[in-house]
């Protein structure tokens, strides 16, 4: 067992985790955030993405102890201080970017970052940095759209 | 997964130590020890985590080589070699997706040596010296067949020593499920010569096409291998491709990444 100690999203944490614990065990349940889904544990589907020290990553591939001291952020981290949705979470709702749902946190949280580094990427970067997150649902086209429109770009044509 | 423990060296030399251990294995960016353990492919009592040593990680360049670190992530190699070394900076930003190269790091990767990889490709052909804590190996010399490298047990990568070469380019086939190289080629121009060096399309995992860098060092140009063929013996042949579409790739790649670089 090994104490990490670590702020997710801005609180500080503090969690006896077996070294072999994966950081989205440790989120899901050891503290309880499942909004961090598994979809394949393999490292491919990307419905597992949080931040850690500001860049996504796949915390089904990654041990908690590896986390230790870091910021990690997760999707219940990003709603706007009132619980209202966010730009990015209200723009997948307002343009149906999303069906079941399961993708949907490693979406937005994948988005955040796209939109970090690039505020207005085209359709086609979009779909490149989406390469490792999978949709079973939407076949993408309103994933693109919502994350076109929440960085501001007009999407009325589309 | 099995239980194991997870050590944390801040140095080198405490990471060479905590390898000693029979049944250590090195952790670097996890991207494909962690799904390996997973399986339980590998039950290692110990993992020696190398990401948090500072001598490992960053970019150095001298003009004619840059010098990255083991540790150094492919998401870094991408922003930081654009300017320097464009060919290999495009090559680490198509590896994976964006989580992956925020974790993967070039010393797995060679460690790895996977057969449909990027890295060796880009290794193999600059001519690039693999340093490790105990010496320094040509790439030549250390690439030896499928998920075979001339690393002893416990021998970490510390840094990636690759020659600029004067043109370059990679073209890589994506293979559709895994997104690795179905057949990637990478070619470097130098003023010595030209070095052409395949991925994803040998059962002995990266090598040089020695036929093709005899023409092209002749005359730079996709004209200049248009007569060559590649032979699809021992190459892979898999749901993805056979042999002889692998062997056909192979020449397009080559000549598509001549007429780019
Ligand atoms: C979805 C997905 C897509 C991918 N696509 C591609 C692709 O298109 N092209 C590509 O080339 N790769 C691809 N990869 C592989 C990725 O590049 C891995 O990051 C890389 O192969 C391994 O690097 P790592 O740092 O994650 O190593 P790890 O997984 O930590 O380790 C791999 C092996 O190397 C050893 N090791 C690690 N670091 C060192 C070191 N410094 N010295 C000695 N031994 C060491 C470990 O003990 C282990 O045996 C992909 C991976 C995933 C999950
Ligand atoms: S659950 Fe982590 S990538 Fe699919
Ligand atoms: S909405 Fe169902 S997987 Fe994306």
């Amino acid at each position: 067992m090994t104490t990490v100690t670590m702020t997710v999203n801005g609180a500080p944490v503090s969690h006896d985790v077996e070294d072999r614990t994966l950081l989205s065990s440790l989120l899901r349940d050891g503290l309880k955030l499942t909004g961090t889904h598994i979809g394949c544990d393999t490292s491919q589907c990307g419905a597992c993405v949080v931040h850690v020290n500001g860049q996504a990553v796949k915390s089904c591939t990654m041990f908690a102890v590896e986390a230790d001291g870091a910021e990690v952020s997760t999707i219940e981290g990003q709603a706007n201080a009132d619980g209202s949705l966010n730009v990015i979470q209200q723009a997948f709702q307002d343009h149906h970017g999303l069906q079941c749902g399961f993708c949907t946190p490693g979406m937005v949280m994948s988005t955040v970052s796209l939109l970090k580094d690039n505020p207005k990427p085209t359709e086609t970067e979009v779909r490149a940095y989406l390469e490792g997150n999978f949709c079973r649902c939407t076949g993408y086209h309103n994933i693109v759209k919502a994350i076109l429109a929440a960085s501001g770009q007009d999407v009325s044509a589309e | 997964m099995y239980a194991f423990d997870i050590e944390r060296p801040t140095s080198v030399a405490d990471a060479v130590a905590a390898l000693k251990d029979e049944d250590a294995l090195a952790l670097g960016g996890g991207q494909t020890l962690i799904p390996t353990l997973k399986q339980r492919l590998a039950a290692p009592s110990k993992l020696v985590l190398l990401t948090g040593i500072a001598d490992l990680q960053g970019i150095a360049n001298d003009g004619d080589t840059l010098r990255i670190g083991g540790t150094t992530t492919h998401a870094t190699v991408a922003a930081d070699t654009a300017g320097s070394y464009p060919a290999l900076a495009d090559l680490a930003s198509h590896i994976g997706d964006p989580a992956v190269r925020n974790r993967g790091t070039i010393g797995g990767s060679l460690a790895n040596n996977d057969p449909s990889a990027c890295y060796p490709a880009v290794a193999l052909a600059s001519g690039a010296t693999i340093i490790t804590n105990a010496r320094a190996i040509a790439a030549d010399d250390y690439f030896q067949g499928m998920f075979e490298t001339a690393l002893d047990d416990g021998e970490i990568v510390t840094a990636v020593s690759i020659p600029v070469p004067e043109k370059a380019n990679y073209q890589k086939f994506v293979q559709p499920a895994s997104r690795f190289a179905l057949v990637g080629v990478f070619v470097a121009k130098f003023a010595g010569g030209v070095r052409v060096a395949v991925t994803g399309a040998s059962n002995e995992g990266v090598y040089r096409w020695t036929q093709a860098e005899a023409a092209l060092t002749a005359d730079f140009s996709a004209a200049a291998i248009a007569g060559l063929s590649v032979d699809a013996d021992n190459l892979i042949a898999d749901v993805h491709g056979s042999a002889e579409y692998r062997a056909h790739l192979v020449k397009v790649m080559t000549g598509r990444a001549v007429t780019a670089a």
